[in-house]
């Protein structure tokens, strides 16, 4: 078998928004510096292309807003739990992110004058949201992709499926990775690993995400022994449709939309009378759950479900606006929303925790990054604004491009050892496809989304938590015994999807005994047995490390540098 | 709602190809994707395909069904016959079952440099370009283009030479000649005009039709064929 080593000064895993932003850092910083790209999918296929309402950033100071705002709406919709370094370094840095992607060709919405457009977002006390009709996410993707294809320092690996991350005295030394179209093993030696492979969303059945997003990354470099940060966290985005949960956007509310019950009520303003339906996701995704569990939802053939009303806004607004939503609506729900409304209901929609890093997107082992959803920076805290993902995603992946460059100024390679190699390619080869268990991994799958959806959803509660960590568990088991149909080498996706879930079991017991072990509510994070926020014994952080018997927890402070903790109302 | 349906599907493992037929009942609403998903979790985990965002956004899931290159997320079961033929695109070379070898397809794109050429670029201090938005109406919808070459596949002058740039590349260029914030066009058009460019299409604009964004890449090469003839004569008399 060819084990073939490719040596590279920078090697970063992902191509979506935060790793093509950090190639393009790297190369920008230094021209000399050699960089791998590597991805399991095209880049501009990654998840990345499916945001869709917009980037914050802080551009009309003359109109209003500030820096200032910014960072307070971050950290209050954090309940508290970001880090406020990082928010205050983080909002400095969006404009130019949005300058830059406006110089690279982003066709951003623009107003009458010409310059840039920007909207409302749940949270957001200013309309700063950047956006590029209501696909922003895929127009920053293929803006960075086409952008990145004008350095030559930039090699990419398209299709490469990472399976492990080396390490050697606490410093990074390279990764494995199959080669999909061949499927050979490559080893790329490496000074510095940056990481940018995005949330974990597809442990829920119910959710936004794109099939890929498994947690590769967050799941690689735990089982390495990197802590994972605040894993508890997941945002429930409020209208996800029925029945797919493909995204419909927090920009039609932003534009003007409404949220119904049954009884034509919008019922927002009994939770949020300030804000209403703009208020953070996690204060409406609650409310709009509450709606439901007390009979006030609509009923449809997939279960109760929220109107998201957007017919007040006119044929123009929402061609000009929202014309994604519009298409998808008609295509995925037979319903056009300029005629009638749209039926949501909460969807499993990001990963507020991830990899734990510093402000400067360094985890605790030498020469290894990560950025954008994958790390816990942290700037979201225990809920995420909307329109902040797609600008961290810029923001820290220039940060850990830069950051890399630097770093490997003063470094050598150091070899991935023959048995290192080795033991890679027997584990995955030999062992892992050889396994001819009878289990279905894809019902494992199934079993393992049902688990989520039902026990780690928007209300959670210490005995049906319990209960959702032994049937992870006992998945845990069954997946030992697998059976791997496909034994084909070339494009062997039964292989990728298998390891893949295997990442997600690893990832969901993390999050499981993380929300077990928070006996508060915050954030996304609301127990039915907690109900309040308790910052004397809470307001710290979470970190999981790995241990063959499961995530093992301690905790770090919250940096707070401004804003004290207080109630949070909307 | 639900029906007995049947896919059958042209598959390719490494060396054989053949076609193999799967049973199932489909639901209303369910897509084709839906379906390669279910057989492939329950019938035959070795079915091989790609997929993604299943929200017609990310490109990966073209593949043709019944003849026709179409985005196997966008398309509905019941829309279709009982009998559903499901084929790797045409004009790549297939890797296995409905995954085609894209490698080609996507040099093409990155030949036409498919970014904003700008003498005044600065990477440390960032400038707001204006672009009312008149300008930018006058290139968006072609920045819709999401590269799941169903027009590659579709294009007859794709299939009878090899080096043609095809559909979506010269869509591309044309996106940002455009572009009023561009200055790269002449750049551009040098890529676009020769032997493998613009006046190679037969203009019997399939790729038009197959589109599952409706950006007529077909619009887009006859733009570029006039650009290309300007820019053509001007170089004669440079």
């Amino acid at each position: 078998m060819i084990m073939e080593v490719i040596r590279y000064d920078i090697v970063i895993i992902g191509a979506g928004l935060a790793g093509l932003r950090a190639a393009i850092a790297a190369a920008e910083k230094s021209r000399e510096v050699s960089i791998a790209l590597i991805s399991k999918t095209y880049p501009i296929r990654c998840h990345s292309v499916c945001a869709e309402g917009g980037t914050a950033a802080v551009l009309r100071e003359d109109e209003g807003d500030s820096f200032d705002l910014h960072g307070w709406d971050t950290v209050k919709g954090s309940d508290f739990l970001a880090d406020q370094d990082a928010v205050e370094f983080f909002v400095k840095e969006c404009p130019k992110e949005i300058l830059r992607l406006d110089n690279w060709g982003c066709p951003w919405s623009r107003r009458e004058d010409g310059k840039i457009a920007q909207r409302a977002f749940g949270g957001q006390s200013f309309n700063r949201t950047v956006f590029a009709a209501d696909r922003t996410g895929f127009h920053e993707v293929h803006t960075l992709y086409e952008r990145s294809l004008t350095y030559t320092n930039i090699v990419r690996y398209d299709e490469y499926f990472v399976t492990n991350l080396f390490i050697e005295d606490y410093a990074v030394k390279g990764v494995s990775a199959i080669h999909l179209k061949t499927g050979d093993m490559v080893f790329f030696n490496a000074k510095a690993v940056i990481l940018a492979t995005g949330g974990a969303g597809r442990l829920y059945g119910f959710t936004t995400y794109s099939h890929q997003v498994t947690g590769d990354g967050l799941a690689i470099a735990y089982r390495a022994g990197v802590p994972l940060k605040d894993m508890e966290f997941v945002q429930f985005h409020p209208t996800g449709l029925i029945p797919s949960g493909i995204l419909m956007t927090e920009a039609c509310r932003g534009e003007g939309g409404y949220l119904r019950n049954r009884n034509g009520e919008r019922f927002m303003e009994k939770y949020a009378p300030e804000r209403m339906e703009l208020a953070p996701r996690d204060v409406v995704a609650r409310a709009m759950w509450t709606e439901i569990i007390e009979g006030r939802g609509f009923e449809g053939p997939y279960g109760a479900y929220i109107a998201l009303d957007l017919t007040h806004l006119g044929e123009e607004k929402i061609e000009e606006r929202l014309p994604l939503i519009r298409d998808a609506a008609r295509k995925f729900a037979g319903i056009d929303p300029v005629e009638e409304p749209i039926p949501v209901k909460p969807v499993a929609h990001y990963t507020m925790g991830g990899i734990h890093t510093n402000m400067w997107t360094e985890t605790p082992v030498k020469g290894l990054y990560a950025a954008g959803e994958v790390a816990a920076v942290s700037i979201h805290g225990a809920n995420r604004l909307g329109s902040n993902s797609t600008a961290e995603c810029l923001v820290f992946g220039r940060v850990a491009g830069e950051k890399a460059v630097e770093y490997i100024q003063s470094r050598n390679y150091v070899q991935i050892t023959k048995e290192e190699r080795f033991a890679e390619e027997k584990r995955i080869f030999d062992e892992f496809l050889g396994k001819n268990g009878d289990e279905n991994p894809y019902n494992i799958k199934k079993a393992l989304n049902e688990t989520m959806d039902r026990y780690f959803w928007i209300f959670r509660a210490g005995e049906e938590m319990k209960e959702g960590i032994k049937k992870i568990q006992g998945l845990k088991k069954k997946y030992e015994n697998i059976e791997i149909t496909d034994k084909k080498k070339g494009f062997n996706t039964d292989l990728m999807q298998a390891m893949e879930i295997g990442f997600m079991l690893d990832l969901a017991e993390v999050v499981a005994v993380g929300a077990y072990t928070r006996t508060e509510s915050r954030g996304a994070h609301y127990r039915l047995d907690c109900p309040k926020r308790d910052d004397e014994r809470w307001l710290k952080h979470t970190l999981a490390h790995y241990t063959p018997e499961g995530p093992k927890l301690d905790y770090i402070p919250v940096t707070i540098t401004r804003w004290q903790p207080v109630e949070r109302k909307y | 709602m639900e029906r007995e349906v049947l896919f059958r599907i042209r598959r390719f493992d490494g060396k054989w190809s053949y076609w193999q037929d799967f049973r199932f009942t489909a639901r209303q609403g369910m897509t084709v994707l839906e379906g390669l998903y279910l057989i492939k979790e329950n019938l035959d985990g070795s079915l091989t395909f790609r997929a993604s965002c299943r929200m017609g956004i990310c490109g990966s899931c073209a593949v043709k069904i019944d003849g026709k290159p179409r985005l196997a997320c966008e398309t509905q079961i019941f829309d279709m016959g009982d009998v559903l033929k499901i084929e790797p695109l045409d004009n790549m070379p297939v890797l296995r079952d409905l995954v085609v070898d894209m490698d080609g397809f996507f040099r093409k794109h990155e030949v036409v440099k498919p970014y904003l050429i700008r003498s005044d670029d600065d990477y440390k201090n960032p400038e707001e370009f204006l672009q009312t938005p008149k300008e930018l109406h006058v290139y968006y919808d072609f920045s819709l283009c999401i590269k799941c070459a169903a027009c590659y596949s579709a294009c007859p002058a794709s299939a009878t030479r090899s080096d043609y740039l095809g559909p979506a590349a010269i869509t591309a260029a044309y996106r940002f000649c455009a572009d009023s914030r561009d200055e790269g066009r002449e750049e551009r058009l040098a890529l676009v005009s020769g032997s493998n460019g613009v006046w190679r299409c037969h203009f019997n604009a399939e790729c038009s039709e197959v589109c599952p964004k409706s950006i007529e890449p077909a619009k887009a090469i006859q733009k570029m064929r006039l650009m290309s003839a300007i820019h053509m004569i001007k170089s004669i008399f440079r």
